[in-house]
């Protein structure tokens, strides 16, 4: 498949949002991490209460201020400025991540450069050359209840991130439960990648070139069912 | 007892060369930045404190509070979870130059292990880091069928963070997000120096109220209308 195809196929950033929110329940608390997975909030499903945790100490943040009503006490981990919604509360470091490690939240979502079969992640440093900085990440993906990540299936040039082995330095070790990606839906369950749903335009054999760990297919396979006008 | 400061310069007068000083805020949020500057101009005058190992989730950004540290060349170690910012120019440089040791620590182990280091826990275990170089030579152990990375706890010399209200007796309130690692950092140093915005008698803010006891605080000074670092930096402010 070429490039060119593979970029007219693959879902916008925007969907791989929309399709990850509809799998959050009524009533969760999430950690969404900073960049693409930030995303999902904006697609919430009419109906249902979530509450938003950030590291820097928030439970219960909303969306950005306007321009100009910014406080920048009141920021989420990403550094941005956020308002706050009925029955929100602050706390230190300490706490916050006492509700990360002590399995308080009901899912995390992250990005991710590379995602092994065994559902290693690597998602913090592509090297050993530049400054490292690693954040909350390694924390957060050994504590949530279910470690989700939201990605494109490629790299820009068409390499897969879903491999046998991680060679991009880990941040965490057999924490991955579901993978969203620009192609696919994709859980990890007895160190393998099990398909999921994928996109109509796409055969099985498609994707697996685009994959490089085996992909099964275990029960039933759906297409993906995303809005086009997002 | 808590010693009330007169003056920015005497609260910070005790740090010295070669101690670890924790500094409170994440990112611009809880920044002292009054107290960090006192110390800049401290050391442009004297020389010193220098070889200061600086602990803060982050490790600067623009031109000032702990990037002007930096850029001053106060600063031989940092240790953070994330030195990265909108400017980190102050940072990188010295650390690409190798002239600025970087100890790079999960930001959830980092919280926890000042939080260990002001509770009396010598070293706890972590599921954070097994298994990814951050675990490297350090000793590991399985708790329940799943692996765990023993971590040290983190002991300051010196505290300097903001607080919204202290009162006499040394008890805090925070503004909203800016409470984050400063709680943690007063009960971790030997010396806790706060700057509050509000500095009211004994028995002002209600018991209920603290969030901060100040058994944690060693000294306050009052700094009515602190500057805010992301706006500091957004108007590419400069401290030297």
């Amino acid at each position: 498949m070429t490039l060119e195809t593979l970029s007219q196929l693959k879902l916008s950033n925007a969907q791989i949002a929309w399709r990850a929110a509809q799998d959050i329940l009524d009533g969760s608390y999430v950690n969404l991490g900073i960049g693409l997975p930030e995303l999902i909030a904006q697609f919430q499903p009419e109906g249902r209460k979530i509450t938003y945790h950030t590291e820097n100490g928030v439970l219960g943040f909303g969306e950005a201020p306007d321009s100009g009503d910014e406080d920048w006490d009141l920021i989420n981990a990403g550094k941005k400025p956020i308002t706050l919604n009925p029955g929100a509360s602050f706390f230190h470091h300490a706490d916050s991540f006492a509700m990360v490690r002590g399995g308080h939240l009901d899912l995390a979502v992250l990005g991710a450069y590379q995602i092994a079969e065994n559902g290693d992640l690597a998602n913090w440093r592509v090297g050993q050359n530049g400054v490292p900085a690693v954040g909350g990440a390694m924390d957060l993906v050994h504590g949530a209840k279910r470690v989700a990540v939201m990605t494109d299936h490629t790299t820009k040039d068409g390499k897969p991130k879903l491999l046998k082995a991680c060679t991009f330095p880990l941040t965490g070790v057999n924490c991955v439960d579901r993978i969203y990606t620009s192609l696919a839906v994709i859980d990890v369950q007895g160190e393998k990648f099990i398909l999921r749903e994928k996109h109509k335009d796409l055969s099985i054999s498609d994707l697996q070139s685009l994959t490089e760990a085996e992909l099964h297919v275990v029960g039933t396979l759906e297409n993906f069912d995303v809005p086009e006008d997002i | 007892m808590v010693e009330i400061y007169k003056s920015l310069a005497d609260s910070v007068s005790k740090i010295q060369d070669g101690e670890v000083l924790m500094i409170g805020g994440f990112g611009g949020s809880g920044s002292p930045i009054e107290l960090i500057h006192a110390l800049i101009d401290r050391f442009s005058a004297t020389g010193s404190p220098s070889r200061l190992t600086v602990v803060n989730n982050n490790a600067g950004n623009g031109y000032v509070g702990i990037a002007a540290m930096i850029r001053a060349g106060m600063v031989a170690k940092m240790i953070c979870s994330f030195p990265r910012s909108s400017n980190a120019k102050a940072f990188n440089e010295k650390y690409l130059a190798h002239e600025i040791e970087l100890e790079l620590v999960p930001q959830g182990t980092l919280a926890e292990r000042i939080r260990a280091g002001g509770a009396g826990i010598p070293a706890f275990y972590t599921p954070a880091g097994y298994g990814t170089e951050i675990a490297d030579g350090k000793p590991t152990e399985s708790f329940n069928g799943k692996m765990h990375v023993r971590e040290l706890a983190l002991i300051g010399d010196h505290a300097i963070v903001k607080a919204d209200v202290g009162d006499t007796s040394g008890n805090l309130t925070f503004r909203m997000a800016a409470r984050n690692f400063s709680p943690l950092m007063c009960m971790a140093s030997k010396n806790s120096i706060v700057q509050v915005r509000h500095l009211v008698s004994s028995g002002q803010i209600k018991p209920a109220n603290v969030m901060t006891p100040g058994i944690f605080v060693s000294g306050l000074i009052e700094v009515p209308n602190p500057e805010q670092e992301e706006l500091l930096v957004r108007k590419e402010a400069v401290h030297q």
